[in-house]
């Protein structure tokens, strides 16, 4: 039991240390280091309490594909020039009052969630999850196709949404862009490729296309 | 106190075992994969360095342990002395949980199978942090390459995965095994297994779709800063993480420690064997690939893997589930 603490205690420690360097550092390229740390060590803490499968799903959407394509975004901005833009000289950098504002907000739906959670535990309706002893995999496959199944798509559909948003927001048809089709390029003929032509002397062939 | 150290002994005892073999086996399989590629193309290969050259690649290890370390000036010092370190032992921490037999496994957990695609997706962040560090632009293009080129074949092995989970019913290795007794999964799934593989070649940027090192466009992609022993723990990285994903194609399809045929004489050899000979015939088939297939254009690569695989996949677990579900054959917890 002292082992599991020592390693439950370094984990959180080493997560809100990272969280907070996420912030501090400078380069932008640290800070998404520093938040895949974090995701890692919170990855770490939900497999200490027993939840495996949510370690590692969160392992594998967080750090496997979302901290990759921050990771490919932030490494293709010119951060140089960015700091310029963000801390010339006076401190009235506009997006710390917005920032406060956000993190408030995101402090007390976390204090209405877990307040909830701590005062009232029968506050989300969870009867038919059966206690027994099958694996907290199985066991959330259980309950998310059948109890939840409404709120599981409804949030499925808003993701859905979010994500053709962002495709119609960013789509812009270029024009001159020639298109290299697969199946025409591979489905060429010798007789549509090549074309066998007498040349004459002194007068040279014209190719017209 | 002294059980603590007991079990910690015992512990990095039962680790050295796993450990060692597979650092062996992965020089041993360097050799392999270039004696393959110059049978190809008929040439000789390493046959110099001890029996059939069968110590060229225990030649070369020597060889990067006395060159200079060179750490170029401007890079991220940092970043670049930890790409390497996190390659290899990304490579080599998913080695715990492949079952060897029914009890040979270092750590028989509930979600085997997602520990091992999360270890295996994190790959990237050692040729992502390896490209970025060198502040160069050849190792940057094959940094930015090999991020999105893994990430998009991530996701149709993900889907590839949940088909064989769909039959199982259960994450943990050794009942994926125990699932294919009847029937390897290589049968009745046999489109997924051919799409795992070609997948397989992507995540670890095996030709044909070695675009991240492409020596013909980037000198050496992520690699071009790097020598001495930090070029041979990416070496040995990159080769840890085919046979990992050898082993893991003949844990899901291949059955893994099961024998071909449940008979006498077969029965006899142990299940390790077995499956080793699967990683084996698995990894001979990369290697072939290698010699014969020429290298992908990068747009053709994106268009594979998001335009044809994943629709592929999704298409098949849907007709998977189908079945299943038709013929009341889902798996009962």
């Amino acid at each position: 039991m002292l082992a599991h603490s020592i390693f439950f205690f370094s984990f959180s420690l080493i997560a809100i240390i990272s969280a907070i360097m996420v912030t501090v550092s400078k380069n932008t390229v640290h800070s998404v280091f520093f938040l895949i740390l974090d995701f890692i060590s919170i990855s770490c803490l939900f497999i200490m309490i027993g939840a495996e499968f949510l370690g590692m799903i969160m392992l594998i959407v967080y750090v496997g594909a979302v901290a990759v394509l921050f990771l490919f975004v932030v490494m293709m901005l010119n951060v140089a020039q960015q700091k310029n833009q963000w801390f010339s000289g006076e401190f009235t950098s506009k997006h710390i009052p917005i920032g406060i504002i956000i993190s408030s907000l995101i402090f007390f739906e976390l204090l209405v969630v877990i307040g909830g959670w701590k005062f009232k535990p029968d506050l989300v309706n969870s009867m038919s999850l059966p206690i027994n002893n099958i694996s907290n995999t199985h066991s959330i496959g259980y309950v998310l196709y059948t109890d939840y199944i409404h709120v599981f798509q409804l949030s499925g559909m808003i993701l859905l949404v979010a994500m053709i948003g962002a495709i119609v927001l960013t789509f812009r048809k270029r024009t001159g862009v020639k298109k290299q089709g697969y199946f025409r390029q591979i489905s060429r003929e010798r007789e549509e490729g090549v074309e066998v032509v007498n040349v004459q002397t002194n007068k040279g062939v014209k190719i017209d296309d | 106190m002294i059980n603590y150290i007991n079990i910690i002994i015992s512990e990095v005892y039962k680790i050295l075992y796993v450990l060692v073999p597979v650092l062996v086996s992965v020089a041993m399989v360097v050799w392999l994969d270039r004696r393959i590629w110059a049978f190809v193309q008929k040439r000789q290969g390493p046959n110099v360095v001890g029996p059939f050259g069968l110590l060229q690649s225990l030649a070369d290890a020597l060889k990067y342990v006395f060159k200079e370390v060179i750490v170029p000036s401007s890079a991220n010092k940092a970043i670049f002395i930890l790409a390497p370190i996190i390659t290899m032992t990304l490579a080599l921490i998913s080695w715990a949980v492949i079952p060897f037999s029914a009890t040979q496994v270092l750590a028989d957990i509930n979600v085997g199978i997602l520990y091992l695609f999360a270890v295996s997706s994190l790959g990237v962040y050692g040729i992502i942090m390896g490209g970025w560090a060198s502040n160069s632009k050849y190792p940057f293009l094959g940094a930015i390459r090999s991020a999105a080129q893994m990430v998009s074949y991530e996701v149709s092995i993900g889907v590839i995965i949940i088909n064989v989970l769909l039959c199982v019913g259960s994450l943990n290795l050794n009942e994926i095994v125990m699932a294919q007794k009847n029937i390897w999964f290589v049968i009745p799934l046999f489109p997924m297994f051919v799409i795992f593989f070609i997948s397989a070649l992507a995540e670890t940027n095996r030709p044909p779709f070695d675009l991240p090192e492409a020596e013909a466009e980037l000198v050496a992609g992520y690699q071009t800063e790097y020598s001495g022993m930090m070029y041979a723990m990416f070496w040995l990285g990159e080769y840890a993480n085919i046979l990992l994903m050898c082993a893991m194609g003949s844990v899901l399809f291949l059955g893994g420690w099961l024998s071909p045929i449940e008979i006498y004489p077969l029965n006899l050899i142990p299940g390790a064997i077995w499956l080793i000979l699967k990683i084996l015939f698995l990894f001979i088939l990369f290697a072939l690939v290698k010699a014969i297939v020429p290298r992908y254009r990068y747009d053709q690569l994106m268009r594979l893997g998001w335009k044809v695989f994943l629709p592929l996949s999704l298409l098949w677990v849907v007709l998977t589930a189908s079945y299943l579900f038709y013929f009341d054959l889902l798996p009962t917890v």
